[in-house]
């Protein structure tokens, strides 16, 4: 559920960014206070774990679909919520440059989902409530599991979230958190489990490593409850902010808005232009109410007043106005490669 | 889907890209770190029905590929098997929005294929802008570029650690994965059982990995952060660079040079 970035707008990918890059400075700062340096090492080869694992597929039974693990949660109950959080940047960072998993201004996004939420909301306030230090297997695997539910929960919701803020799809609100919400329970069940049995397993075999972050990092003592619930309300006046866009009744408002910031300029040669068509069709429906909403039966209704005539003449110009530019792109790139295979060849 | 070990093979083939010798490849990575940070965000940026305006910015992929001499078919491949959330949340725009929006010789075009087409030449650009930066740029090379420009340093050694070792890891899972392939005759593995007690195992393995590799490194003289071995100089040239690349980029993003080349071509013929 890697959120993509040709699906963000500048301003939400731009925000989540922020957002992330807060939080990581925030933990940076934590780790740099209270870690000891022996972390290091093991934060680092964890990440490459947590990276290699994930690109293990396993057969869920009585499906015939294969999963594979995502790993927050895992961090969370063995590094603590901190380190966690910033193995999990860092692995989302390396799939982000090397498999081009939803891409560069995404990754905000999907730091943020995939990483928040398992380690900030999730760890302190249903894992730790659960869990306690002496907590039998099946107490353990019952947290595990909910854990793994609730977090990809968020995350899907998140994923949501930000395609509709952007504005870039064309689904409904609903039909998408429907899309999004069960297909990730799914998901999040078998998070669950696979956390829980990782978990479990560790701790018969090597239960030092485990009781160690119970013990030694009890969260109250880290993160003053207050912390958590300033945090709790700002994330509930967030959503509450950004569900009643979607409540209001001009919802493009917000595109709107971001196309005037960020959109583009007036252009020169505005009134005797070039491609006029397509150019008039996307300034129209950027201001055309409850466009985002519009269910497939009503767009008949709204059908000739918000299209100009086509006319055969610009069109022709678009595309071979297309074809030149596309042409000369690739003829600047033949060029240099030719010119570089001389060079190369003569000496 | 690719397999384990196509993953794996392109990880490293990707890495050995980034040491070769171009001009592209000299210059700092902060120059190329800024520069695709602008692209994609100007390329993000235009509206939702936007098509024309996007496509010369084929211009900068073009000029990284053949002036960092990357292998063009290695990244296209790349970029077609990425487990694409656009491609199927973009699908939806053709089905929900059907009005027609432009139409000629007979043919006519709903918005929703617009859009979609507009979130797929996004996708296609931000993505492989994305991977020609690394194949240019080596992953050190942009902790280090993101070090400088203010990352915080835990989370920098913490991505330099993480790929140190992101290798020797993967090799491991990868035997592990075939041996388990093996016994489950192709299929992968047996449910969720036994792939936990798998993940587990390696895990210790991990860890106790860890703790050698911490040892080592304190009888190295290790105190707490890594070092940089290659260092960068913002030079003239990439300062040139970098603003080039932000003038064109402003250009192609304020100027419809698909409509100019369009009334070009028509005052010609």
């Amino acid at each position: 559920m890697h959120m993509a970035d040709a699906l963000l707008s500048p301003a939400v990918g731009a925000a989540l960014w922020i957002g992330t890059l807060g939080t990581i400075a925030f933990c940076s700062k934590k780790l740099k206070d209270s870690m000891d340096e022996k972390m290091v090492p093991l934060m680092g080869v964890l990440g490459a774990f947590i990276f290699a694992a994930q690109m293990i597929n396993f057969t869920i039974p009585g499906t015939g679909s294969s999963g594979h693990l995502g790993g927050g949660m895992i961090l969370a109950i063995i590094l603590g919520p901190y380190a966690a959080f910033i193995v999990m940047a860092s692995v989302l960072t390396v799939q982000a440059f090397f498999f081009a998993d939803g891409g560069l201004l995404a990754l905000g996004s999907n730091i943020w989902n995939l990483g928040i939420y398992p380690s900030f909301i999730v760890y302190p306030l249903i894992y730790k409530a659960i869990v306690k230090a002496d907590s039998s297997p099946k107490r353990i695997a019952v947290a595990s599991v909910l854990s793994g539910v609730v977090a990809l929960q968020l995350g899907a919701f998140s994923v949501v979230m930000e395609t509709m803020l952007s504005g870039r799809s064309e689904l409904p609100f609903g039909t998408f958190v429907l899309l999004m919400q069960p297909v990730h329970l799914a998901i999040g069940l078998v998070e669950g489990f696979v956390t829980a049995g990782v978990i479990n397993f560790v701790r018969s075999a090597r239960p030092e490593i485990i009781d160690s972050t119970l013990s030694t990092r009890p969260l109250s003592a880290e993160v003053p409850l207050r912390k958590i619930f300033a945090g709790l309300l700002l994330f509930a006046v967030m959503t509450g902010g950004i569900l009643s866009w979607f409540a209001s009744k001009n919802p493009d408002g917000l595109e709107w808005s971001i196309e005037k910031i960020v959109g583009r300029p007036e252009l020169p040669e505005a009134g005797h232009g070039i491609a006029p068509a397509l150019k008039s069709v996307q300034e129209r429906t950027a201001i055309l109410p409850d466009y985002n909403f519009r269910k497939p039966g009503e767009a008949a209704k709204t059908g000739p007043k918000s299209w100009p005539a086509p006319d055969p003449g610009t069109s022709v110009s678009g595309i071979v106005g297309s074809a030149m530019v596309l042409a000369a792109v690739l003829l600047i790139g033949a060029l240099i490669r030719a010119f570089r295979g001389r060079t190369k060849r003569t000496p | 889907m690719i397999t384990f070990d196509k993953a794996y093979f392109n990880l490293g083939y990707l890495d050995t890209l980034s040491y070769r010798e171009t001009f592209v490849h000299r210059l700092d990575p902060r120059a190329k770190l800024i520069a695709t940070v602008l692209f994609i965000v100007t390329v993000v940026s235009f509206p939702k029905y936007e098509v024309t305006g996007l496509l010369p910015f084929f211009l900068f992929p073009v000029l990284v590929f053949s002036l960092g001499d990357i292998p063009v078919m290695f990244i296209l491949k790349k970029v077609l098997f990425v487990s694409s959330f656009a491609v199927f949340i973009g699908i939806f725009n053709p089905l929900l929005d059907r009005q027609t929006a432009y139409s000629a010789f007979g043919f006519s075009v709903s918005g929703g294929w617009i859009s979609f087409f507009s979130i797929m030449l996004k996708f296609f650009l931000t993505i492989t802008s994305g991977l020609l930066l690394i194949a240019v740029t080596s992953f050190p090379g942009i902790c280090s570029a993101m070090q400088k420009m203010g990352m915080p340093e835990i989370f920098v050694s913490q991505l330099l650690f993480l790929y140190r070792y992101l290798f020797v890891l993967t090799e491991e899972v990868m035997r592990v994965v075939r041996a388990r392939d093996m016994r489950s005759f192709g299929k992968k593995g047996r449910g969720i059982t036994p792939f936990t007690s798998l993940v587990g195992t390696l895990f210790l393995r991990t860890v106790e990995r860890a703790e050698k590799v911490y040892q080592a490194m304190l009888s190295r003289g290790f105190g707490g952060r890594l070092h940089a071995v290659k260092p960068y100089h913002f030079r003239a040239a990439d300062a040139f660079f970098l603003a080039a690349a932000a003038v064109l980029l402003c250009l192609f993003r304020m100027y419809n040079v698909v409509g100019m080349a369009g009334r070009l071509s028509s005052g010609i013929f």
